[in-house]
């Protein structure tokens, strides 16, 4: 307990900066990865070729690798300068938004086939057919598999600590120059990630589900 | 599939294609251009960065380190999978003393960051007095714990996605509870259930580049290291390229793997899928 109270400071700076991260991530990694989804099921071929290939390869690419890339490569390639913080935001979305893209395409298969039969009867073309009447019926299915896909993201947002980013992950590194005990410190941290993924999102995610649930 | 969402094309569709074909491509190719030209124009490509990955000794190296990455993830696949019946098992016991723990042993270790669990074992446990704790152990327990979690949920969808009557029989011809589970539902449940297994597998791999923020002597650490020689132009865009290129290389093969064995699956087993897919 001493540890936590002690350094209370330490522990809110570091959850804050998670959360951050964790929200931004959620919310580039939401509108890309649905992007993708779109791309992978248009009428175009090449559109679908590129968002095959952008989801096998950065989906078969370990995160620590991208964030490596955008922490310690980006810089040699004289480009405008982000901090860390943003590059590690930025990697995070890039890999989130292929799990994204996979949750929604999935999604989309799940929509009966009648419900875009319909829409092309009516003369509605591939992008009204695709927002207007499949996207907001595969978006509720999709809720468990999606939510499951954040709280992956909730935990990955610690890979970032390896990369100069203040967050609940660097807590460690902190706590080990200030000669504090390394064990209890940790497994607070521990303990904060379990409140926060089994006491706020999945209950969340149940209580979606059951709120969005189709009848089929 | 996803067919559906679009009629046959006509002239006027065929027409619309090309020209969103061409403007794909061209975007594609002007996004690659760029990163491409960035690299050359901050000089990524020179030979003097390059020049590191021709010595025999790093060539050498970087065989071992693959060599480290396929260990870590060899001992964590077993485990994991290992854990993973355990656990199952033990979820479905009929016991409740049996039961509890191994559900909540699941639901805690899916909610702890894998990394933080490594930081446990690697600097948490040595600060109260713990020896003997190896970037490696630190690794390979903390990917068995969390894996060994996750795919104790895959088995139990899997032995939950049988027909009840598979049950019923085994326990009808005098098998008790645990035979039944052992002799009868896990094997079906493991063949039903070998896709979103190798996946899992997929990631494990994915994750044991987590060991080179520990310290742990892999592949991205390696590479890393490597680009911090100063005397060889700090090549870390290089580095990162051919550490890149090596996982890449090494998960396609196992989900090749993945898809091989789910188009064997399914030409054969017709038993409902569940759903059980967990991001890495």
């Amino acid at each position: 307990m001493n540890v936590l109270l002690d350094n209370s400071q330490l522990f809110i700076d570091g959850f804050k900066n998670t959360g951050i991260l964790f929200i931004f991530s959620a919310f580039f990694s939401l509108i890309l990865g649905t992007i993708v989804a779109g791309m992978r099921v248009s009428p175009a071929p090449a559109m679908r070729a590129a968002g095959t290939f952008y989801v096998n390869s950065v989906r078969n690419t370990p995160l620590t690798l991208i964030l490596a890339f955008f922490a310690l490569g980006y810089p040699k390639l004289g480009l405008p300068e982000i901090s860390f913080m943003n590059a590690a935001i930025v990697g995070l979305s890039l890999y989130t938004a292929t799990y994204v893209s996979e949750a929604i395409r999935s999604g989309i298969n799940t929509v009966s086939v009648g419900q875009s039969e319909a829409a092309r009867a009516i003369g509605l073309p591939f992008m009204q057919t695709l927002t207007l009447i499949v996207l907001p019926q595969a978006f509720r299915s999709v809720v468990p598999p999606l939510f499951s896909v954040f709280i992956a993201l909730l935990k990955n947002t610690t890979v970032a600590a390896g990369f100069s980013v203040l967050e609940a992950g660097s807590i460690r590194a902190t706590l080990s120059d200030l000669g504090e005990p390394l064990l209890p410190g940790l497994l607070w941290v521990a303990l904060i990630f379990v409140l926060l993924v089994l006491g706020i999102l999945s209950p969340l995610q149940r209580y979606l589900e059951k709120k969005w649930k189709v009848a089929r | 599939m996803s067919a559906v969402l679009f009629d046959v094309p006509g002239p006027k569709a065929r027409t619309r294609n090309v020209y969103l074909n061409t403007v794909t491509v061209i975007v594609v190719v002007g996004i690659i251009g760029f990163i491409l030209f960035r690299f050359y124009e901050s000089g990524q490509f020179t030979a003097q960065k390059w020049e590191i990955f021709t010595f025999p000794r790093v060539q050498e190296m970087f065989l071992t380190v693959i060599g480290t990455t396929l260990k870590a993830f060899a001992v964590a696949a077993v485990g994991s999978l290992v854990l993973g019946i355990i656990l199952a098992f033990g979820r479905l016991a009929e016991a409740k003393w049996l039961s509890l723990p191994c559900y909540w042993f699941t639901e805690l270790f899916r909610a702890v960051p894998l990394l933080i669990l490594m930081m446990i074992m690697y600097y948490g446990l040595p600060s109260v007095g713990v020896k003997g704790i190896t970037p490696f152990i630190a690794v390979v327990v903390g990917l068995i714990l969390y894996n060994g979690s996750v795919l104790a949920e895959v088995f139990r969808a899997g032995i939950a996605s049988l027909p009840k009557g598979q049950r019923e029989a085994g326990l009808a011809i005098g098998l008790s509870n645990g035979q039944v589970l052992r002799t009868i539902l896990l094997p079906q449940a493991v063949r039903a259930m070998l896709p979103v297994i190798i996946a899992q597998l997929v990631v494990i791999m994915k994750d044991t580049a987590l060991g080179s923020l520990i310290t742990y002597n892999e592949i991205l650490y390696y590479a890393t290291f490597l680009g911090s020689q100063g005397q060889y132009g700090s090549p870390v865009v290089p580095g990162l390229m051919v550490a890149a290129v090596i996982y890449v290389g090494l998960c396609l093969i196992l989900s090749g793997v993945a898809r091989y064995t789910e188009f064997k699956m399914s030409s054969r087993v017709k038993v409902v899928k569940a759903k059980a897919g967990i991001a890495g």
